[in-house]
């Protein structure tokens, strides 16, 4: 096996930020707003490190997909102990369309070319909650997944994987290579250091564009519109269960 | 008006300028060019090296690693660090501590090659504003250690001083304290009363005595000691005792400290008296030349005051938000109290604060990065002001809260408490203002008398301030703020730098001082926002967004405290200049010397008993 584990990490606007919609409408302001890193791909990003520094993977591989702020991400996972980054170039309207079936499609490519062992990826992004990415990087490898990961155990070639689910924990078995999705419950993110931050400096990002991978961005989904939540209203009390069921009638829910 | 301004030029003879064009870095009778705009100011002229452009000082590196380390500091102050525990404890939380020094936040000056972050004095304000924000006593321990514990070794330490200390410092694995203050010596920092005695041998010094009100007290390993050392004089032959400065060890033996002080505030900050009894000191651990340490304790002082600046700039966006918080949520008489205009006066004059406050530091700190050596009357300036803005804003901000301010659990009374020593340490800001205003009679007292006669002759340097000033401001403006901001500087920076020496009796020189000082800090407030105004407006009109409303809005803040501070400066030269003046301090005098000799109130009741 490679030992080499590959993390994508995405650029979204941090979790505390005020959401605005622009004023046309075809989107939520970016400009000058704050971005991070998704608080699940910090997830993986713990994950992957933790192994390495239990020696049972060799090298840690960030990967991000976007125009160049995306650098910052990387060097964001660079600083908490990833060895190195790929910054695969997105921008324009490529990068305003590009979707989870994009991303695996480049994470897939990537997985085949680096060799790698594992993929990791948050289980899904905090600004589209897409929830597919994982799961399509795995489908177009034809790889095992094990996704809502509160755990992940390196035994031998496979790897055991307690994932979270409605009904509360199952425990699956997975042949490597494999995909993992990491959930909120499976690690706690270390604080980048700014001593790590400065030695994370030296590690390098390469760049890569998703032609040079093969890979299509044209998007099959059209956003046509973006609104607001709407306002929440006030509710009601009332004094009896009659009450309550005359108001629903009236309101016509029953 | 030219002729008229030409008259002037030529009467007034050294001051004589090659036209108007081309503005001198003041150069009189032989005096060395001083490129401070303080310095300049007081002698009647501007000098714009320093303000204009408003600096930018990061390269595209810098500016990145910056970026990047800006967040991870807010996210551990926001996630780890418990300001409220803090406080309570009076102590910094064991693993907060911890983190910090893992953080790399107790080495950010040290060169990287000594294991710290080696960043410049901009990147480390940027820092200290966050820091400043979320715990200002946390923000003091930090400040304790590298802005002025060893900093003397940064600045003044030799090749193998620095290789023996910096590395444990840095990581924090070593705690570093400041020493000059003792019980009778506080302001009057040359009346120090520890010495450190030379052994006959010449090997080691033996320092004895006591330093109260120590940051770090009772946590450093390594002490920046500041004692008074029998010194033959040259020339004379006698014994004189003169200041220097010692990096002092813990482990020398002889060195204990007291419990703890209790506080009104920054208590997470350990403050201790610090006992020196008979300590050995290599002669090796002196910091800079035997006899220089009051020229070391100055400069140390001077070099980390802009930290302060900052790091306020970022507690007052701190309170503000909280602020904004409360006036846009808060509902009274049928409105969200924002909408009154007692609230929204609050509002504006805690933002304009904040603004002029950060303008100041990263001005100063700008400034220090592109290599100038003189800033130390701005950077006593940014001092004062900072800390009386950031009182007052906090103030502001706990009455807009109403009771709800004067809770602990909005956490912005600890805030106020925190604060009060601002005005305080590091220099009081009544010394300081005697500092600057004195700094700048001294400049304006060394020359000749045709510039004392320029000083008193108001139209004369009028005009030429004036002219030149707009001069600049029309090469950096845009057209549409042009008009405004011409005017502005036109009218609100001529009259202003007519200071008259020696027309009050020596009894009254630091009243007239205070008020001095007070006109210096408004001019000074003035020009750094307009300079930092011009670079926010030509830097976004620079993109493809017209009419940034950001820069709309820096507008108003700049116009209005031009206008204000223009204000003030005129009521203070006016009542300086009005006989009423002489009248006023000898009442104020006198009325001192009564309550000194009662011992308190002198008035009998309104009551009779």
């Amino acid at each position: 096996m490679s030992g080499r584990v590959l993390v994508g990490v995405k650029r979204v606007i941090d979790y505390a930020v005020k959401i605005r919609v622009k004023p046309d409408h075809s989107g939520v302001v970016t400009d000058g707003v704050k971005h991070s890193m998704n608080p699940f791909c910090e997830i993986a990003v713990e994950e992957a490190v933790k192994l390495k520094e239990k020696k049972l993977i060799k090298e840690v591989v960030a990967v991000s997909c976007g125009p160049q702020q995306v650098q910052e991400t990387i060097r964001t996972a660079l600083a908490m102990g990833a060895d190195r980054g790929i910054h695969v170039e997105v921008s324009g309207k490529d990068y305003d369309n590009m979707g989870p079936l994009q991303v695996s499609k480049i994470m897939a490519a990537l997985a085949k070319k680096e060799e790698a062992q594992l993929v990791i990826l948050g289980k899904q992004a905090i600004d589209d909650d897409c929830n597919q990415t994982g799961q399509m990087t795995a489908a177009l490898l034809d790889w095992p997944q094990g996704t809502f990961a509160s755990e992940v155990t390196l035994e031998g070639d496979k790897v055991k994987v307690v994932r979270e689910i409605d009904g509360g924990l199952e425990t699956i078995k997975i042949n490597t290579p494999a995909v993992v999705t990491a959930d909120l419950r499976l690690n706690t993110p270390r604080y980048a250091t700014l001593p790590n931050i400065m030695k994370a400096k030296k590690k390098k990002i390469a760049n890569v564009k998703p032609a040079d991978l093969g890979v299509d961005m044209a998007s099959r989904v059209e956003v046509l519109r973006v609104d607001e939540p709407p306002q929440r209203q006030a509710g009601m009390k009332v004094e009896t269960v009659e009450d309550l069921v005359g108001k629903l009638k009236e309101a016509g829910r029953i | 008006k030219r002729r008229e301004q030409e008259k002037h030029i030529k009467h007034i003879g050294c001051l004589k300028i090659n036209g108007l064009i081309k503005w001198p870095v003041v150069l009189l009778l032989g005096d060395s060019e001083s490129k401070s705009f303080a310095v300049s100011m007081f002698k009647g002229q501007i000098s714009t090296a320093q303000v204009f452009p408003y600096p930018s000082v990061l390269n595209d590196e810098q500016e990145q690693f910056l970026r990047e380390l800006v967040g991870p500091v807010g996210k551990f102050f926001e996630e780890v660090n418990d300001a409220t525990k803090n406080d309570a404890l009076e102590k910094v939380e064991d693993h907060t501590m911890q983190g910090l020094k893992e953080m790399g936040a107790f080495g950010l000056q040290v060169p990287a090659d000594l294991g710290g972050l080696g960043l410049s004095n901009t990147q480390y304000a940027r820092l200290v504003e966050i820091v400043g924000m979320y715990d200002l006593g946390v923000g003091i321990t930090l400040g304790a250690h590298q802005s002025i514990g060893f900093k003397g070794i940064l600045l003044f330490g030799n090749p193998a001083q620095k290789e023996k200390y910096l590395p444990k410092l840095a990581t924090g694995e070593n705690i570093a304290a400041f020493c000059l203050t003792e019980p009778a010596s506080g302001s009057d920092a040359a009346s120090i009363k520890t010495t450190a005695v030379q052994s006959p041998c010449g090997k080691y010094f033996t320092l004895n005595g006591s330093k109260i009100w120590i940051s770090n007290g009772g946590l450093a390993e390594i002490f920046t000691v500041f004692a008074k050392t029998p010194m033959k004089d040259p020339k004379t032959g006698e014994m004189k005792d003169k200041i220097t400065a010692f990096v002092v060890e813990k482990s020398f033996g002889g060195v204990t400290h007291g419990p703890p002080e209790k506080k009104m505030g920054i208590k997470a900050s350990n403050t201790a008296e610090v006992y020196f009894d008979n300590v050995r000191v290599p002669a090796d651990c002196v910091l800079g030349e035997v006899g220089g340490g009051f020229k070391v304790a100055m400069n140390i002082l001077n070099n980390g005051r802009f930290g302060m600046a900052a790091a306020l700039s970022g507690t007052m966006k701190g309170v503000i938000t909280k602020a904004v918080d409360h006036a846009a949520n808060r509902t009274q008489f049928g409105n969200k109290i924002h909408n009154y205009g007692a609230i929204q006066e609050k509002m504006a004059r805690m933002t304009m604060l904040q603004y002029v406050t950060e303008s100041m530091a990263y001005m100063i700190s700008g400034n220090m990065d592109s290599g100038a050596s003189e800033f130390q009357i701005e950077a006593a300036i940014s001092k004062i002001f900072a800390s009386e803005a950031a009182w007052t804003v906090t103030d502001e901000c706990v009455q807009v809260m109403g009771g709800m301010g004067f809770m602990k659990d909005a956490g912005v009374e600890r805030v106020m408490r925190d604060l009060r020593i601002f005005r305080i340490f590091e220099g009081t800001n009544d010394i300081l203002r005697l500092f600057v205003a004195l700094n700048g009679f001294q400049n304006a007292g060394n020359q000749l008398k045709s510039l004392q006669k320029a000083l008193k002759n108001p139209l004369g340097n009028a005009g030429l301030l004036a002219g030149e000033l707009s001069k600049r401001a029309k090469r950096l403006l845009l057209t549409q703020t042009h008009t405004q901001t011409h005017t502005h500087t036109h009218t609100h920076t001529h009259t202003h730098t007519q200071f008259y020496p020696s027309l009050f009796p020596v009894a009254d020189e630091q009243f007239v001082l205070k008020r001095v000082a007070d006109c210096a800090i408004d001019l000074y407030a003035m020009v750094v926002v307009l300079s930092r105004y011009i670079k926010t407006n030509s830097m976004l009109s620079s993109l493809p967004l017209p009419g940034h409303p950001s820069a709309q809005h820096e507008k108003m803040l700049c116009e209005t405290w031009c206008i204000e501070a223009h204000d003030r400066i005129m009521l203070d030269i006016g009542s300086l200049r009005s006989s009423q003046s002489r009248q006023v301090f000898k009442n104020l005098r006198a009325i001192s010397a009564a309550v000194v000799e009662n011992g308190g109130v002198v008035s009998p009741h309104p009551l009779g008993f």
